[in-house]
């Protein structure tokens, strides 16, 4: 196997699906190169689907923003069921700390223009029914924010970059790379080689180990979180809620009542589980079950229908890695668990990367991705 | 009132149960105390439970095991598996219309810590492999948890009212099914060092080495040194249109409601699959007073042994071999079932198709080992065993010596070196036990027609041979001397009937010719007298295939209660004597078909493949073309398996279906298995203690 691409895409997933996709609609010769014997077999699958624009930097914001307006329009523009629903995101604060904070970062998005505002504990109860109103301050609401099927998602971006032409390989694993300079000449992997214009790293987990075979040390280390779903039942809720507190064993946690009736939930062990481990332990579900309960009891009727785990490929401040390095390798990794939500408003951007179209925007969001920024600073609220 | 209760069983004790009230949709019912709400139902004439959320199709019993949740009702505002729930006075049943409401009200849950626990052995499944190991363990003095998802040890034995195949020294041949897991459960509790949960279903073997039990509803944590995986199997599902009907159901859900409930949920079944577990299962039904209108098998043979299908046969069942099931018909449930022959291709041969009235399809096509608890063991590093259906299918006599193998390989291990290597003839034996059944061949040669004799229509190779060590004076052999081999007799016979009463086939009559020469008598068999047949009755005389060799009066009738079998004797004339098999107890007219069949021509590509997520076969045959194979993309893109079954019914049809379409298995990337094994509510989690 010997061919020309313009691009060549290492990953086919939460960034490598659109992002082959939207570079195939400028025209370009797209290769997408993925290990797994499908699309979105790694962490695509294993995100919950929550999408919110309401971070904390620019960058985020900008990108999320665009990602939600794809997003809401999916299936309207191109007919495909995406799931997406605007359920808007909300956190609950319980001590006055958090409600602080938390209304001191909506200043912030408040001046990026985000649609997010403080709701009352009544407020909040009619949002979330049952919510636990003890010590309840309030809650962020920002209805904008929403939800999608990362397994739909995923699949109508393989299915129209297909369409538009994008090739893929799949049970191919990249290992080495040639270069010709500084430039990278050809992408080498365990069943051929492929010459490539431009080499997109979106490997998610293997960030690391692909910016090394090209000489960039990318600081992205893997971390292993546990996610569930329940059974289905009528609506009940609005918002994701995001429980912002650290537990023994746990920092936040998060759920969501899902388009299908199904509540999705999710934790961030403290203190991290690192490393690579998609085996599930006995831990997650009485801790995430006992934290779920606490915020809202009545949960305690729904049956578990299955868990699993996944990773976030975390860099050291919690910010994603985007950007060029060397001649022609742009990375896009790091994505700390948010690769699903970045994914469709990163790939435009990754498109006019590739085609030196950047916008002024553009700039300031890649400063925040810079791989060359010393990664000192903490996101506010992963 | 309709009552579907059977309240006479030739076998089966029918227990006096205490009478409760309870309500379906406001209308109040009577129940049995402790029974399941579901068979409260089915016992009451409701087979629909409640309609799909996705396309409103009907609801009801499908696995009677707690795996699905296609029996889901209402209770107190919270959506339950009806089967899996006993009812209870005063209960407010509702149908499951849609999707359940969440309730409001959450209480306060209490809080205490999980118990967690050590053991040397845990054993996951208390039916005839795990029971026998679990006595090897336990007279070693090995600590031991046994745990069974049931009320009752014994797994499936505790459903089969028929003798067993096998021999009397391994596995208890030629005693019931139902006996014999209460004398492994009586010898089991001589063993202080085996504990036994019941109610108590594994969640999963975590990689933490720690495996998650749910006990009488509480979530509790076990940490095993070693694992033995008894946990059977599950049943397999067709394809067909209208297979999402309600009450088209497994052998596992129809043996659970007729022999361990004791109610009829049927009156007129068709059988598919003419295997063991099809075959018995039609036999059940005529004990529990169900009209058996045919059984159809794909291949030109029954898989199962020849004696169980010469049984159903002779009774007045059909058998269509080379026939397949075309589809079921109705509107909510099954109304009809159309059949059609099939070519050695499998491909339907159209002007073949023939319809009959039923209410109730039973598949019976094959088992699936549960190798789940095996394979996470495996992966959590917890050294793991696997005996009886969990490590290969075959029957029960067969599971019990390979449990009793694997109890002793784990004994050996756990610091009992006495117990040595396991002989090699066990292991030869362990083999001949799972045998396929082997040659057909033809009668013995005549005998000398004097005196008295066994006639012994066994002619097929299987590994039984109960009738050769009852014989009072040793006159009945296998050809060989092995287990596999048919028995034939040579000596002299007593006329003590014994072999007659043993033989699980009951596949051996007796020929008397002292007394009239010319009109010998015969005794026969029989155990189905929920239909009785009294001195004097007609009876229609059937050979060994069920063809008639005319009516006869019974001249007597002796039960012999011991043995819960009668023998009948009737007098006929010298040349049909050793032909006498049997005779036949249902009608002709039970089986016959409609007068058109009742078919769609178009390829059935609206069967359901997925029933939880309503997944056609169409949606997934057209994926498949597109070059999808992956069972974990097609489960992102359908659905097809994030059921609350969790892809235990759908994975092996998409399976078959990626194989009829020309892709390898080696080719299939299989769905990935994740926590949890049975659907729990999250209360059962943080406070380790009942959220009711």
């Amino acid at each position: 196997m010997n061919k020309v691409y313009d691009v060549v895409v290492i990953g086919a997933g939460s960034i490598g699906l659109p992002a082959s996709l939207e570079l195939a609609l400028k025209g370009l010769k797209v290769l997408v190169l993925e290990a797994e014997s499908s699309p979105g077999q790694m962490n695509n699958k294993k995100a919950i689907g929550g999408v919110r624009a309401t971070h904390s930097d620019f960058g985020k914001i900008s990108v999320c923003q665009r990602s939600i307006e794809i997003m809401k329009h999916w299936q309207e523009e191109f007919g495909d069921e995406i799931g997406w629903l605007s359920n808007g995101y909300s956190y609950p604060a319980y001590t006055q700390e958090d409600e602080a904070s938390l209304k001191n970062l909506m200043q912030t998005q408040h001046e990026f223009g985000l649609n997010i505002r403080w709701v009352e504990p009544d407020e909040y109860n009619e949002l979330v029914p049952g919510v636990n109103m003890k010590d309840l301050r309030g809650s962020t609401y920002s209805p904008e924010d929403g939800s999608c099927s990362p397994l739909l998602l995923g699949s109508a971006y393989f299915f129209r970059a297909q369409k538009a032409g994008v090739d893929f390989r799949f049970n191919e694993h990249v290992t080495g790379f040639e270069f010709d300079g500084p430039r990278i000449s050809k992408v080498v992997t365990d069943k051929g080689s492929y010459a490539a214009g431009t080499v997109i790293n979106a490997s998610g987990n293997n960030a690391r180990e692909i910016g090394a075979l090209a000489g960039v040390d990318l600081p992205v280390f893997p971390d292993n979180h546990e996610a569930g779903i329940t059974e289905p039942v009528k609506r009940f809720m609005g918002p994701m809620v995001v429980d912002m507190r650290k537990r023994p064993g746990s920092s936040n946690f998060y759920f969501y009542q899902h388009i299908e009736g199904p509540v999705i939930f999710c934790i961030t062990p403290d203190p991290p589980i690192l490393g690579v481990d998609n085996r599930s332990s006995s831990v997650f579900l009485p801790l995430c079950s006992k934290r779920m309960l606490e915020v809202l009891p009545r949960l305690r009727h729904l049956k578990v229908r299955r868990t699993w785990r996944g990773q976030y490929p975390m860099t050291p401040d919690g910010f994603p890695i985007v950007g060029k390095t060397g001649g022609n390798l742009i990375n896009a990794v790091g994505m700390c668990g948010q690769g699903f939500m970045l994914g469709p408003g990163l790939a435009e951007l990754l498109a006019r990367i590739c085609l030196d179209e950047l916008q002024p925007n553009d700039e300031r969001i890649l400063a925040s991705f810079d791989l060359s920024r010393d990664f000192s600073g903490m996101e506010a609220f992963k | 009132m309709e009552n579907k209760r059977i309240e006479r069983h030739p076998i089966l004790p029918v227990p006096d149960r205490e009478d409760i009230l309870f309500t379906f949709n406001g209308k109040p019912l009577h129940a049995k105390k402790g029974e399941m709400i579901s068979s409260a139902l089915i016992a009451n004439g409701i087979n629909v439970f409640g309609h799909h959320h996705k396309d409103g199709s009907a609801q009801g019993i499908f696995c009677a095991n707690g795996q699905c949740a296609k029996c889901t009702v209402i209770v107190d505002g919270i959506a339950i598996k009806s089967c899996m729930t006993a009812v209870t006075p005063g209960m407010e049943v509702f149908s499951a219309e849609g999707l359940p409401e969440l309730p409001e009200d959450g209480g306060k849950p209490e809080r205490q810590a999980i118990e967690e626990l050590e053991t040397d052995v845990l054993i996951i499944g208390g039916g005839p492999s795990g029971l026998a190991a679990a006595v090897e363990l336990g007279k070693r003095g090995i600590q031991t948890l046994l745990i069974d998802d049931k009320h009752a040890l014994g797994g499936k034995l505790v459903l089969q009212t028929h003798k067993f195949f096998g021999s009397e020294e391994d596995s208890h041949a030629g005693v019931r099914g139902h006996d014999i897991g209460k004398l492994l459960a009586a010898e089991l509790a001589s063993h202080p060092s085996v504990e036994v949960w019941l109610n108590s279903t594994a969640i999963y073997v975590f990689s933490d080495q720690k495996v998650g039990i749910l006990k009488d509803g509480v979530y509790k944590i076990v940490t095993p040194k070693r694992i033995l995986n008894a946990a059977g199997a599950r049943e397999k599902f067709l394809r067909f249109s209208g297979n999402h009907l309600a009450r088209i159901y497994g052998a596992g859900a129809f043996q659970t409601l007729v022999n361990r409930d004791l109610v009829r949920p049927t009156q007129r079944l068709f059988i598919i699959g003419g295997g063991n577990v099809g075959l018995i299962a039609g036999y059940h039904a005529l004990q529990a007073g169900i009209e058996v209108v045919g059984l159809a098998e794909a291949m030109p043979r029954c898989g199962g042994y020849k004696v169980h299908a010469d049984k159903l046969a002779r009774l007045g069942v059909p058998i269509y071999t080379s026939h397949s099931i075309l589809s079921a018909n109705g509107n909510e449930t099954v109304e009809s079932v159309t059949i059609t022959q099939i070519d050695d291709k499998f491909q339907r041969i159209p002007g073949t198709e023939k319809s009959f009235d039923c209410d109730t399809v039973l598949i019976a096509v094959g088992l699936d080992s549960l190798s789940e608890f095996t394979q996470q063991a495996l992966d959590a590093g917890i050294p793991v065993y696997a005996a009886g259906d969990a490590l290969e299918i075959a029957e029960a006599s067969s599971a019990m010596f390979n449990g009793k193998i694997a109890g002793l390989s784990i004994a050996r291990e756990c610091g009992h070196p006495e117990v040595g290597e396991v002989p090699l003839e066990w292991l030869a034996k362990a083999q001949v036990l799972k045998s396929h059944p082997g040659a057909i061949k033809d009668y013995q040669d005549e005998l000398p027609e004097e005196g008295v004799f066994p006639v012994i229509h066994c002619l097929q190779e299987i590994p039984c041979n109960p009738c050769t060590t009852v014989c009072p004076t040793n006159s009945i052999h296998t050809e060989d001397g092995s287990l596999m081999a048919l028995p034939l007799y040579d000596g002299s016979c007593i006329g003590c009937a014994k072999c007659v009463l043993i033989c699980p086939g009951l596949a051996i009559t007796l020929v008397d010719y002292r007394k009239d020469p010319e009109n010998p008598t015969i005794t026969m068999p029989y155990e189905v007298f929920n239909i009785p047949r009294k001195v004097g009755d007609a009876l229609e005389l059937v050979d060994i295939d069920g063809n008639d060799l005319g009516s006869f009066a019974a001249v007597s009738v002796v039960e012999m209660k011991d043995r819960q079998t009668q023998l009948v004797r009737v007098q006929v004339p010298r040349a049909i004597a050793k032909k006498v098999a049997s005779f036949r107890i249902q009608a002709a007219q039970v089986s016959q078909p409609l007068p058109e069949p009742i078919f769609n021509e178009k390829p059935a590509d609206d069967a359901m493949i997925c029933l939880c997520e309503k997944v056609t076969v169409g949606r997934v045959r057209s994926l498949i073309r597109s070059g999808i194979t992956n069972l974990n993309h097609i489960k992102a893109i359908t659905r097809a398996g994030m059921g609350p079954c969790g892809a235990k019914t759908c994975e092996t049809l998409i399976k078959n279906l990626l194989r009829e379409e020309g892709i390898p298995v080696e080719q299939v990337v299989p769905n990935t298995k994740r926590p949890v094994f049975v659907e729990v509510s999250l209360g059962k989690f943080p406070q380790g203690g009942s959220d009711e």
